[in-house]
C-alpha cells in the first residue's frame, strides 16, 4: 500500500477496529474545524487536528504515527471539549502515540517521548516521580545537556528541587502495573 | 470537616510550599486533610499519553487506597485531579478494570479551587483574614486540566470558571477580565520543546498585563512553575509577572505576613504581594 495515497479503500482495518473497540468515534467529524481552530499549539503541527481526525476515520495509520503532531500535542483537551460531536480526540493521540511506541516507529519529535520515558522510568522505580533523577535521565538519553542548565541552578538554589527520591511501600503494586497486567483486559 | 488528601509528586518536590499553604489555610478554617498512606504517583500526563493501562492503573491504586479511608478526596493538583477523576469514571463503569467485583464509593474527587470557593468556605476564608489584600490586581489563571475535558473533571463552567475570582474576591483582591484563563501553558512539553513553552507563556503574560493586571494567581503547580520559569526565558523590556498559587494568597493574609522563606520560592520577584505587608498601619485587626 502507499502511505501517501489517502482513499478511505487504503484503510488500515485493524487500526480502526481499534479505535472502534476504544470508543472514539472518528466517524462522527463533519470537520467544522472547532478543534484545529482552538489547538493551541497547532502553528508548530505538520498535520491539523482535523486533518488527524479525517485522516484516522480514513484509516491512514502510517501517516498519522509518523507525524509531529501526535508528539507536540500537549493533551490539553481543549479539542475535545469543544468538538461539537464530543469525539475524544484527546484520547485519539493517546492512542496514536501509543501504537507509534509500540510498533518502534521512529517518533518525528524524538525529545518528546524521551521526555515521557523518563518520567515513567522514575515512577517505575520509586512510585513517586523524582524530579532530579527524572531530569538526568531525559539529558542523558537526549544528549540535550546544557537546556535548561540555568533554571535547573536557578531551582536547586531556591531549594525546589528535592535532593533523595520519596519510595513509596507498595512497590510490588507499581511493578505489577507497570508489568502489563491487566493488558488483556485492553486488547 | 475532614478530607482524604493526595498531595501529589510535585507538592513534595518544585512545589513543596504549595503543599505548606495549602496545609496552613486548611487548618485555618478548621479542615483537618489526612493524606492517603502510600499514596503513588498518578501518571500525570506521560502515563496516559503513551501508556493507557498505566495512566489508568496507576490513579486507579489510589483510589483503591483512598476508599478505605471513606472521606471525600481533597487534590490541590489540577493534574492529578483530572487524572484521579478519569481513573475514577473508568472504574465505575467497569470495576472490572482493576479486577474488582464491585466499585461505587460515595466519595467524591475535589479540586482545592472547587472547595474554596464554596458559600460556605468563603465565610470561613472572609471570617478567618487578617490582612486583606487590598489594591492587588490578579489575572486569575486556570490552565487546562481542572476543567478539561468536562466529561471527565464535572467542571460545570469549563469556558467561564469563576472559582478563582471568588476566591480572590474573598481575599480582598480584585480579579481583572481577560482573555487567556483557560488557555494551555504546555506545561506537558516545556522541557522536551521550551521554544513552544516561552511562545504560549507570553502570549498569557501579554494578555494578563493588557487587561491591568500586576500578578497572576493559579491553582495547578504545573502552570505556576511553567508560566514563571519560561518568562525568564522570554525576556523582553516589561517586567514579569510573579504568579501566585491561591492558597499561597489566602496563608498571608489568614496569617497577617508573607515571610521571607516564601518570597524565596519564586523565580520573579513576588514584589507585589510583599508590598501589601511592608506598608506601615495597613494591617486590619483581626476577626479571630
Amino acid at each position: 500500500m502507499n502511505s501517501d495515497r489517502i482513499a478511505a479503500e487504503d484503510g488500515n482495518q485493524k487500526f480502526l477496529h481499534k479505535l472502534e473497540v476504544t470508543g472514539i468515534d472518528v466517524h462522527a467529524c463533519f470537520q467544522c474545524g472547532r478543534c484545529s481552530a482552538g489547538c493551541p499549539v497547532a502553528d508548530y503541527f505538520d498535520l491539523q487536528v482535523m486533518e488527524v481526525v479525517r485522516l484516522a476515520s480514513y484509516g491512514m495509520e502510517d501517516i498519522l504515527l509518523g507525524s509531529r503532531t501526535i508528539w507536540l500535542c500537549a493533551a490539553c483537551e481543549t479539542c475535545a471539549t469543544r468538538c461539537p460531536n464530543e469525539i475524544e480526540i484527546a484520547g485519539l493521540m493517546d492512542v496514536l502515540r501509543s501504537l507509534a511506541l509500540k510498533k518502534g516507529i521512529t517518533p518525528a519529535e524524538p525529545r518528546v517521548p524521551l521526555l515521557h520515558k523518563s518520567f515513567l522510568d522514575s515512577i517505575r522505580h520509586w512510585g513517586r516521580a523524582y524530579e532530579i533523577g527524572m531530569i538526568a535521565g531525559y539529558k542523558l538519553r537526549s544528549g540535550d545537556l546544557v537546556g535548561d542548565m540555568k533554571l535547573g541552578m536557578q531551582m536547586f538554589a531556591k531549594g525546589k528541587l528535592k535532593l533523595l527520591p520519596h519510595s513509596i511501600k507498595g512497590r510490588e503494586d507499581i511493578r505489577r502495573i507497570f508489568s502489563g497486567k491487566g493488558k488483556e483486559y485492553e486488547r | 470537616m475532614k478530607l482524604a488528601y493526595y498531595p501529589g509528586c510535585s507538592l513534595e518536590g518544585s512545589a513543596r510550599d504549595y503543599d505548606q499553604s495549602v496545609r496552613q489555610v486548611c487548618r485555618a478554617i478548621d479542615i483537618e486533610l489526612v493524606e492517603i498512606p502510600d499514596w503513588n504517583c498518578c501518571g500525570a500526563s506521560s502515563a496516559h499519553m503513551t501508556d493507557h493501562e498505566i495512566g489508568m492503573r496507576l490513579p486507579m491504586r489510589n483510589l483503591l487506597l483512598a476508599k478505605e479511608m471513606g472521606l471525600d478526596i481533597l487534590v490541590p493538583c489540577a493534574a492529578c485531579f483530572q487524572r484521579l477523576k478519569a481513573a475514577d469514571k473508568a472504574l465505575r463503569a467497569d470495576p472490572g478494570y482493576w479486577d474488582l467485583k464491585t466499585y461505587a464509593p460515595d466519595y467524591t474527587i475535589i479540586h482545592i479551587s472547587t472547595l474554596l470557593a464554596r458559600v460556605d468556605i468563603l465565610e470561613r476564608i472572609e471570617g478567618a483574614l487578617v490582612k486583606p489584600l487590598t489594591g492587588l490586581s490578579l489575572a486569575c489563571y486556570y490552565g487546562c486540566l481542572s476543567l478539561r475535558n468536562p466529561r471527565v473533571t464535572g467542571a460545570p463552567d469549563w469556558e467561564t470558571p469563576e472559582n478563582l475570582e471568588r476566591i480572590v474576591r474573598a481575599v480582598g483582591a480584585a480579579p481583572v477580565s481577560w482573555s487567556h484563563r483557560t488557555e494551555c501553558c504546555s506545561g506537558s512539553l516545556t522541557l522536551a520543546r521550551p521554544d513552544i513553552a516561552v511562545r504560549l507563556v507570553g502570549d498569557i503574560v501579554r494578555a494578563a498585563r493588557r487587561a491591568g493586571a500586576t500578578a497572576i494567581v493559579t491553582d495547578c503547580p504545573m502552570c505556576q512553575a511553567n508560566v514563571e520559569s519560561r518568562q525568564l526565558d522570554a525576556g523582553g523590556r516589561e517586567a514579569p509577572l510573579p504568579v501566585f498559587f491561591a492558597a499561597e494568597l489566602l496563608a498571608a493574609a489568614f496569617s497577617g505576613e508573607y515571610p521571607a522563606s516564601q518570597q524565596k520560592t519564586h523565580l520573579i520577584a513576588p514584589d507585589i504581594l510583599s508590598s501589601c505587608f511592608s506598608q506601615p498601619g495597613s494591617a486590619r485587626e483581626g476577626t479571630r
